[in-house]
């Protein structure tokens, strides 16, 4: 604990993640921002404005459009002792790098007997509801959590994206951190200046309940608590924001289904092999004799994330997530 | 069968050698001993999968010397980043035998620290290193040494994107880099012609703006005058350089391969003639730095290193059921040890 008050400032999500990366490549010099439009630019949503007057051209680097050449460079910046934080433009623009997550960044150290570290993060906008061209909404949790060495942890709030990007700088390992777009200007909060990290693995108790846990990450973490007031007077409701899938807080889970006895689990990305999936496994495996009824899943569908005139059928609404939670509750 | 227009320092249909400047005698036979061990590694190699010693092996043989070369014309400081087809060139950075062996019968003693020997970890899929010599090059020269990088590939990884992704971005950044192609004109078994329309490899460092060198790989010293000269513009901060090194695969892709399905064999018979191993030696005794006494010892001496590597390959005990769990993460979830207590209580020890 310190023994100075830590001051906060309001910020919205966006200038949050902009604030960390001002602070941490602040404090370790080994930090370099590279990506597309990172720098002249800022990034094409602000998350990197200011660092490459700040820092230089050398440490906030605009790479040319290569997304798979910009994280197999980011690996061997790490062999040169580089910490490199490596801009994806939009979640669907990231797919040509999964070739170098999966063949190297999740298994370059296990390679080496764990001789050599790779501590690099890939951070990205993600998520739909913005009213945008096709495959600039997408939720790839699924596809990066799945992949073994590799952290994952998505923000909901100005002060996690700050805290939990801070967190992925300075873990030794490998870490993607999800940023949503959707609420990158409209979530505004206090964010505590200077340092602050926020561990990976914690999850966040973000409104307290005893009927039912509605489990949710990034953007989805809003919709549970609009949820939640929905049902005040009906039921009383936990919103659990997970902030990290992995490594994740089992024993925050746990904890809260075993007070509540019911889960519904919220995601945008589609249904199969989600993450919601895999809590509703991890309920059924370790939790059977709390549940008072099923884990129920809302989430986006099998299909293509839609054009953006449809895209509110697609995207789990209050109405959908109180619907799950009136079945959990009346099972 | 000879190339022509390829730069090469060993005479060919009668024209004479030349001397390499800075290379003296001592060095000639450094290479020499060199390529030996290499030919020796991967002699045995093959002799040691047939026995089922090891499991499924890459063949070099042929390519020793675009291998030899690039090593002799980098300093120990600079790194390297090789394809499986150069899986033992960290022999020649003082990794033991035993080490490699235990990278092809997949046992984690396998494992090395790059660092140790500025040898990268052996690249399996195509291409995908080239982007981390692009970096790894970029990093040091933001750290502000002189050190360089070399990466090999193949004829085939030019046709991925890997390959040009980071040929690209290492152009960009400047980063000391040497990007070292063996085409030996067959991945697997598609030709060259199948690969690509380009009339020679070279040809693509222009789009990428780098200059381009060609080489007769089976020439060691063409390949380290090339190298040499890839490495010089890359420590005067002048960016990388491609080294195209001409050869031509004489043997079997792998261990599981059938070349007769494919290869024309009267072709393969022509370009053993020019085996990169004797036609150095023919050379090093033109100028009277090698004789029968001298190729016997250095060849017993690469014999004796791997008899002694196999040896302690097979003498390692299995590896211990941690080490499935160990080495993904520096600090990993607290699932893998949930997981591997559980597998320990199934399966014992």
């Amino acid at each position: 604990m310190s023994a100075t008050a830590v001051t906060a400032k309001e910020l919205l999500l966006v200038e949050a993640v902009n604030d960390a990366l001002h602070v941490e490549l602040q404090r370790d010099g080994s930090v370099m921002v590279i990506g597309e439009d990172v720098g002249r630019l800022g990034g094409v949503f602000r998350a990197t404005a200011g660092l490459r007057d700040r820092f230089g051209p050398d440490r906030c680097v605009d790479t040319p459009l290569s997304e798979a050449g910009i994280l197999g460079a980011a690996v061997g910046l790490c062999m040169a002792g580089w910490r490199p934080v490596v801009e994806m433009q939009y979640d669907a623009f990231s797919y040509p790098c999964l070739d170098q997550l999966i063949t190297h960044v999740g298994r370059y150290r296990w390679r080496t007997g764990g001789a050599m570290g790779f501590p690099l993060v890939i951070r990205m906008p993600y998520g739909g509801g913005v009213r945008a061209p096709e495959l600039h909404d997408d939720s790839p949790e699924s596809y990066y959590v799945h992949t073994p060495g590799v952290k994952l942890a998505v923000p909901a709030t100005p002060a996690d994206a700050k805290g939990l990007l801070a967190a992925a700088i300075r873990d030794p390992d490998p870490v993607v951190v999800l940023e949503p777009k959707l609420v990158y200007r409209t979530a505004r909060g206090a964010v505590p200046e200077g340092e602050h990290v926020v561990e990976l693995g914690q999850a966040r108790v973000a409104r307290e309940g005893s009927d039912l846990t509605l489990v949710a990450w990034g953007a989805m973490v809003a919709v549970c608590e609009r949820a939640a007031d929905a049902l005040t007077g009906e039921a009383s409701v936990e919103v659990l924001d997970l902030r990290s899938l992995k490594p994740l807080d089992e024993e925050a889970l746990l904890t809260s289904i075993g007070r509540t006895g019911r889960c519904v689990v919220v995601q945008e990305a589609p249904r199969t092999c989600g993450f919601a999936s895999e809590v509703a496994a991890l309920l059924a495996e370790r939790a059977i004799l709390d549940l008072q009824g099923p884990v129920l899943r809302v989430t986006g569908y099998d299909v293509p994330y839609p054009y953006w005139q449809l895209e509110d059928w697609y995207m789990p609404s209050v109405e959908r997530v109180v619907d799950a939670a009136r079945r959990v509750l009346a099972f | 069968m000879v190339e022509q227009g390829l730069s090469r320092v060993i005479g060919v249909e009668g024209e004479p050698d030349r001397r390499v400047d800075g290379l003296d005698d001592e060095a000639l036979l450094a290479i020499h001993r060199s390529l030996v061990l290499l030919r020796t590694y991967d002699e045995r190699s093959v002799v040691y999968h047939s026995q089922g010693r090891i499991g499924t092996y890459a063949i070099f043989r042929g390519h020793e010397a675009i291998q030899t070369g690039v090593v002799h014309a980098l300093e120990q400081r600079d790194w390297i980043f090789p394809s499986y087809r150069d899986s033992a060139i960290g022999l020649l950075r003082g990794l033991p035998a035993a080490t490699i062996l235990q990278w092809w019968r997949g046992h984690p003693s396998g494992w090395w620290n790059p660092e140790d020997v500025k040898v990268a970890s052996i690249c399996v899929p195509i291409a995908s290193q080239v982007p981390h010599a692009a970096g790894l090059a970029w990093g040091l020269r933001l750290n502000g040494t002189d050190a360089a990088a070399a990466v090999l590939f193949g004829d085939g990884a030019t046709s991925e994107g890997a390959f040009h992704e980071g040929a690209n971005l290492a152009a960009v950044v400047k980063a000391p880099l040497v990007l070292v192609c063996n085409n030996n004109q067959w991945a697997i078994s598609t030709p060259l012609e199948a690969q690509t329309a380009a009339a020679t490899l070279a040809d693509k460092a222009v789009g990428y703006g780098m200059p381009a060198l060609r080489v007769d790989g089976h020439d060691v010293l063409a390949v380290y005058e090339a190298v040499r000269e890839g490495v010089a513009r890359a420590r005067s901060g002048d960016g990388p350089t491609f080294v195209e090194a001409v050869t031509y695969r004489s043997s079997p892709h792998a261990t599981a391969d059938d070349p007769s399905l494919y290869i024309d064999p009267e072709r393969v018979a022509a370009d053993k003639e020019r085996d990169c191993v004797p036609v150095f030696e023919g050379y090093l005794r033109r100028l009277g730095l090698l004789d029968a006494e001298r190729a016997t010892a250095v060849r017993e001496e690469s014999l004796a290193a791997m008899r002694a590597g196999i040896e302690t390959a097979e003498a390692e005990p299995p590896g211990d059921p941690e080490l499935v769990f160990s080495h993904a993460y520096a600090d990993p979830p607290a699932t893998l040890a949930r997981d591997l207590e559980d597998l320990l209580r199934v399966h014992g020890r």
